[in-house]
């Protein structure tokens, strides 16, 4: 059979899923609702982000949530040319692994800015807050490099 | 402690494989398995009702159906009942649940196997949502930039060049050159399309059976000296993306350090991996002999890395090579990572 | 449970309990070879079965293989547009999704001469006179609405022939159809 006499239908699975937090997911997103960040304190004092009620590595409690900063340094990167329909973003951009100041551990997000050309590991960069949040990962625009007018 | 009890363990061998892979395929799961389960079940002269258990890997998402592997339990044949298992993982770890079966002193054949068909729906999306549902997967990125985010951490911490990229790239027949490979424009910066897997829809089939009957079953049964799967953390940011500390420790322990290995039949379906996994196993880059079906030409999800246990065991009984490392992974980064040793040598 | 230390600039609010996290999968699919096949004759308001080339049984609709056996079945065969109940459920429930007028039975036909059903629905029949083994038929959409859909066939109806015996009716029957001894 040729493969363009193939029948063929579409199909749709959506799954309309909300996801309790427990404590120390929901406190981060409360941070995002307010603004602020929480990364959460290892055994070692270094702070883990985003946090987790448990040491990934070690499985111990984690108990301390810290405020910590809302720019840091960009450790790795790729360019997304074309998002896909889910992305939050519809516009070219950088996805990036960002060590935020007061965190000890990078985490993934976007850095908005024109062109692949403007991207940089070890670059600053700032959070840039949507105007309505909710507390959830996606009131976070995205990350712009530091400096750039970002309130 | 472990050696010990290693020796101690019953010996247990591939005895048969078969295998389709496709770009895109009209059969369904039960038409595409139903022929490779046949095979193998014919080549060893076993029926089903003399298979003492069957395990099988596939993903639900993969297949758009909930319990999609009931249906294609069809394809077996579960009359009269049959011992049966599955997981939602590659069928290389239904291959080792059986081995854990066959340890457990309960069967002595056994049949596995494992399948993907991402033709039909939009694989990024489902690679997405196996990611961390806070703080990851709504973000949905893709699977080819989150590798890309380790190559060029490696690359810029001189971990990797990008002509080892490029020599990766000829060596698993995505380009046919360097100048072909520098030629291409980026896909996921730093990734270039010959550093990323193209899918393809396929399944694999294998009987396992133990000492006593395998070499009944088989002229040169292809051995299970050693086999371990380890895992990493899923948190992101915990991870140092120039090393994979699971594989090294699954490797160790499933003994490929013990003596020499002839041929490493790797599942890493980015150049990056290949890179990352030779350094970390301290395999050379450069292979004699390069994967017949490299993953990143044909990366079957779910299938896949069985299909490197497949290929090292026909690697023995062809007789091409006696001591053979077969590797499967699961997961973004590399996360999680099986080792399986195979012997003409029953040890 | 561990008590968490939250700063002083968000511990008094109102703290976010869930997050919404929907996915949605699109697929394409594509039918295998059997029901492709189906699929078009449907399409011409014919129903056809495969035959098992184990043991001759008939399986509706096909689906290209003999699930018993695990075996390829790439032999057709045209079925009748008649059958009986092997077994039924009357709903009394709304189901989301579904605009069927309540009560309504759903049941698995066996079309005369097949081995196994398939879940479809029966009207004209009050739910009080539905019975295992009631004699039904297909009622077809016009023929300008058909189209290689599983919606072809709107409902069964009964067809007011007499029942067949409640031990040969449904899979009860297999005993019998297996060895020959009726030729239900």
């Amino acid at each position: 059979m040729n493969p363009e006499d193939r029948l063929s239908a579409p199909l749709v699975l959506e799954y309309p899923f909300t996801r309790t937090t427990g404590p120390v997911i929901g406190a981060f997103m409360t941070g995002l609702r307010e603004k602020v960040l929480l990364g959460i304190k290892r055994k070692d004092g270094s702070v883990l982000l985003p946090p987790t009620e448990y040491d990934p590595e070690t499985s111990e409690d984690l108990t301390e949530m810290v405020e910590i900063g809302q720019s840091g340094e960009v450790t790795t990167w790729t360019w997304v040319q074309e998002p896909r329909d889910q992305s939050p973003w519809n516009s070219p951009h950088a996805l990036a692994m960002i060590l935020l100041d007061g965190a000890d551990t990078p985490f993934i997000h976007a850095v908005l800015v024109d062109n692949a050309d403007l991207m940089r590991t070890g670059m600053r960069v700032s959070i840039k807050w949507k105007e309505e949040t909710e507390g959830h990962i996606q009131d976070i625009e995205g990350f712009i490099p530091e400096g750039n007018g970002n309130d | 402690m472990y050696e010990s009890m290693v020796t101690a363990m019953r010996k247990v061998a591939v005895v048969a494989a078969s295998s389709r892979q496709e770009e895109k395929m009209l059969d369904t799961e039960v038409e595409m398995m139903i022929p490779l389960i046949s095979k193998v079940r014919e080549e060893t002269g076993l029926n089903q009702t003399e298979i003492g258990f069957t395990c099988s890997g596939s993903s639900d998402f993969l297949a758009g159906q909930a319990f999609s592997f009931v249906m294609t339990l069809d394809a077996v044949g579960p009359v009269p009942p049959i011992s049966e298992s599955h997981v939602e993982m590659d069928g290389a770890w239904a291959l080792y649940e059986t081995w854990v079966k066959f340890q457990m002193g309960a069967i002595d054949t056994a049949l596995v196997y494992s399948y993907g068909k991402p033709s039909p729906g939009s694989l990024q999306d489902v690679l997405s949502t196996q990611l961390d549902p806070y703080y990851i997967a709504p973000l949905w990125p893709d699977a080819h930039s989150i590798a890309a985010l380790q190559a060029r951490h490696l690359l810029e911490q001189d971990e990797i060049s990008h002509e080892d990229l490029a020599n990766c790239a000829v060596r698993a027949g995505t380009v046919q050159s360097q100048e072909e490979y520098f030629d291409q424009p980026m896909l996921a910066d730093p990734l270039r399309q010959a550093d990323c897997p193209t899918y393809a829809d396929g399944g694999v089939a294998m009987i396992l059976a133990a000492e006593g009957k395998a070499e009944e079953l088989c002229e040169r049964p292809a051995w299970i000296t050693g086999i371990d799967h380890r895992i990493d953390s899923h948190h992101f940011g915990v991870r140092d993306l120039s090393a994979i500390p699971s594989a090294k420790k699954a490797a160790s322990k499933a003994g490929v350090y013990d003596a020499g290995i002839d041929l490493a039949e790797l599942h890493t379906s980015y150049t990056v991996h290949d890179i990352l996994l030779r350094k970390e196993l301290n395999l050379p880059l450069d292979p004699t002999r390069s994967s017949k079906n490299h993953p990143i030409k044909a990366e079957t999800l779910m299938a896949s890395g069985l299909l490197r246990i497949a290929e090292a065991a026909r690697a023995i009984w062809e007789q091409e090579a006696n001591r053979v490392l077969a590797h499967a992974t699961s997961g973004p980064l590399m996360q999680q990572n099986l080792m399986c040793v195979l012997s003409g040598e029953k040890g | 449970m561990t008590e968490i230390q939250i700063p002083s600039s968000i511990r008094n609010l109102e703290q976010v309990q869930s997050v919404r996290t929907p996915i949605r999968m699109e697929y394409t699919f594509t039918p295998g070879v059997a029901a492709q096949t189906y699929l078009r004759e449907f399409g011409n308001k014919k129903i056809l079965g495969n035959v098992s080339p184990v043991d001759g049984a008939i399986l509706v609709p096909p689906r290209g293989a003999d699930p018993r056996y695990g075996v390829l079945c790439d032999e057709f065969v045209e079925m009748p547009h008649t059958g009986h109940v092997g077994s039924f459920c009357v709903t009394n429930v709304p189901i989301p999704g579904r605009e069927l007028e309540l009560p309504y039975i759903s049941a698995w036909i066996f079309l005369d001469g097949a081995d196994i059903g398939f879940l479809n629905l029966v009207a004209e029949c009050p739910p009080e006179e539905c019975r295992i083994g009631m004699r039904v038929e297909a009622v077809w959409k016009p023929d300008d609405e058909i189209g290689m859909t599983a919606e072809n066939i709107l409902y069964w109806r009964p067809t007011g022939e007499p029942d067949l015996p409640f031990d040969e009716a449904g899979v009860r029957g297999w005993h019998v159809r297996k060895h020959g001894d009726s030729d239900a």
